[in-house]
């Protein structure tokens, strides 16, 4: 059978954390009633009032562009992208179409124990549309209302080159992205609220070709894992149509999520002229060098970098580093333990196994958190010193998690400190072996599970505070004798 | 390079512009005449040049991130100007935007 190489380019885009719209004071705040955050600017009204340029919009976007390691534009310009639809107040769209804010710059995937790099053709600014309300379906809503609050919030526009090669390399892409952006604080990066939306430009061409095939436009895709089976399902589309021999359609087509299956939406307007021309109401902007230097210093380090710091300096898994800089929040938090417990490979057990688990159980962010790194620091310390033993540790952890309060405060509190006695533990030994005279023979009859079982009751009756590495020395040499 | 008619029925079109035959013909013809005269740059030597980002010399400033106070009195009075169906609710209204379209399997 013919085999396809598959050739995507993702077009993403991020609504910037700014306070305000792009070119004027309106507030960008989400959720708030409909046309309550508009003006007479954004909603294109004539009136003699001028775009004004909103400073951090910009700086963010160079902010991304060399987070992303691209060169930046020497001069700031906006032009104007002329289209009629009813979301769009003045009849075209502000963006930077002759010059992106930045250009040629890449991102790092991580496949099968291998970095890739997908190229980032361009970084843009531009700003958002109004939304369209129907009424119940979409087609046979008699009119549609209009909410022009998010109009004119600033947008970034990523677009890649057409490196990737498959859904999981687009889900990884985005993934990394989204960590990215989220490190140098940009954008909230949620798909499902609408702060980070991707398109995908898909086709396939036979294995070792050097020319592309017809591309569809996949869109309404809400988050990473339609975005992984929308293309997944686009590419065994297109592969069917061209095993049979026929062409693909080069069309937009929907990702419908309920379906499982992409729809083409057919346009009986005429095709796409935007008839792009410079802004003449927004002249050029020059960012001066000393703020493109504080911008480029006010990057912290990068999950990437980071990634390579995990695994170098610390010696850990690269699986346990990708968790643990996915997110900066989590990565800061690790290195915080650090600074009060250096033994990187213990904590990234405990923040992998019991911290993500009661993360992900309560649905809880990092940064609401109630355990402190040094309380988790604490805690370690307090299991290498065997006050506590290592399963008392994960309950008082439960505990701090619960309650944000100090490990030594809960178990002095419930009185958990570890009994390292020998003399008490003997005492509590011998009476376990007194009462078990079966188990005890069973042992001498060469069943070792035994001795797993005495163990178990010295514990019980010490209710889990043994120190585990003397019940087993100890109870060893009574039984032996 | 001579523009035709066909392309003024195009241009007219994207701006959504009813043009009669007569109109089609006089832009037509007036079309060639501009684009005649922005032609003339082409015989220009321009080589060490810098191409014009902007057509005013002015340079821009940037504002503060600082939100303003909503103007509610100014949003209702623009709503009570829109010929909407439901401006008592904060709405603008359009008529079906997904005319034109057909979702197809």
């Amino acid at each position: 059978m013919q085999e396809f190489e598959t050739v995507i380019g993702l077009e993403v885009h991020v609504e910037l954390l700014t306070k305000t719209k792009m070119f004027c004071g309106c507030s960008t705040a989400f959720g708030a009633s409909p046309n309550t955050q508009v003006c007479p600017l954004c909603l294109g009204l004539p009136g003699g009032t001028v775009p004004e340029l909103n400073r951090k919009a910009i700086e963010y976007t160079i902010k991304a562009a060399m987070a992303l390691n691209c060169s930046i534009t020497e001069e700031i310009t906006f032009d104007r992208k002329n289209y009629f639809y009813a979301d769009l107040p003045k009849g075209y769209q502000i963006s930077q179409f002759f010059y992106p804010m930045g250009t040629g710059g890449y991102v790092e995937i991580h496949l099968n124990g291998s970095t890739k790099k997908i190229g980032i053709r361009q970084i843009h600014l531009e700003e958002d549309t109004g939304k369209l309300l129907h009424l119940g379906n979409i087609i046979s809503s008699p009119y549609s209302r209009v909410d022009f609050n998010r109009a004119g919030v600033p947008l970034v526009e990523i677009v890649t080159d057409p490196e990737v090669r498959s859904a999981e390399e687009a889900r990884l892409f985005l993934q990394k992205l989204r960590s990215i952006l989220r490190y140098i604080e940009i954008s909230d990066c949620k798909m499902e609220e609408g702060s980070m939306r991707c398109d995908a430009n898909i086709s396939l061409m036979p294995l070792g070709s050097k020319e592309f095939g017809n591309k569809t436009e996949l869109k309404n895709m809400n988050s990473f894992r339609s975005v992984y089976k929308g293309i997944e399902y686009e590419v065994e589309r297109q592969r069917n149509i061209l095993l049979e021999g026929a062409e693909v359609t080069p069309q937009t087509r929907h990702w419908d999520e309920s379906k499982g299956l992409t729809k083409a939406m057919r346009s009986k307007f005429v095709s796409a002229d935007y008839r792009c021309f410079p802004d003449p109401a927004i002249p050029p902007f020059d960012p001066p060098q000393e703020w493109l230097e504080e911008i480029r210093e006010s990057i912290p380090e990068l999950p990437d970098s980071r990634f390579t710091r995990f695994v170098r300096e610390y010696e850990l898994p690269p699986y346990d580093a990708e968790v643990l800089t996915g997110s900066r929040e989590m990565a800061d938090f690790f290195d915080a333990v650090l600074t009060l417990y250096n033994e990187p490979k213990n904590v990234s057990n405990w923040i992998m196994s019991e911290f993500l688990r009661l993360l992900n159980s309560t649905n809880t962010e990092i940064s609401e958190c109630r355990i402190k790194p040094e309380d988790l620091g604490e805690l370690l310390n307090l299991m290498d010193k065997e006050v506590i033993s290592g399963k008392i540790a994960k309950g008082v952890f439960e505990e701090m998690f619960a309650s944000g309060e100090k490990p030594e405060d809960i178990i002095k509190k419930k009185g958990l400190v570890q009994i390292s006695d020998e003399n008490t533990l003997s005492k509590i030994i011998d009476s376990v072996l007194e009462g078990n005279p079966s188990s005890v023979e069973d042992f001498h009859s060469g069943k070792n599970k035994a001795m797993g079982f005495l163990v178990g009751q010295v514990m019980k009756e010490t209710k889990g505070k043994a120190n585990p590495q003397l019940v087993n020395k100890l109870l060893k040499e009574k039984i032996e004798k | 390079m001579n523009v035709s008619k066909k392309e003024v029925e195009h241009v007219a079109a994207l701006a959504r512009l009813a043009l009669s035959e007569e109109e089609k013909i006089l832009y037509t013809d007036q079309f060639n005449v501009i684009l005649e005269y922005i032609h003339r740059l082409n015989e220009l030597n321009l080589e060490n040049i810098d191409p014009m980002t902007h057509v005013q010399q002015l340079r821009n400033v940037l504002r503060k991130d600082i939100a303003k106070g909503s103007e509610k009195e100014l949003v209702v009075r623009i709503l009570e100007e829109s010929p909407g169906k439901e401006k008592e609710k904060g709405f603008f209204s359009v008529p079906p935007v997904i005319e034109g379209f057909e979702m197809e399997e």
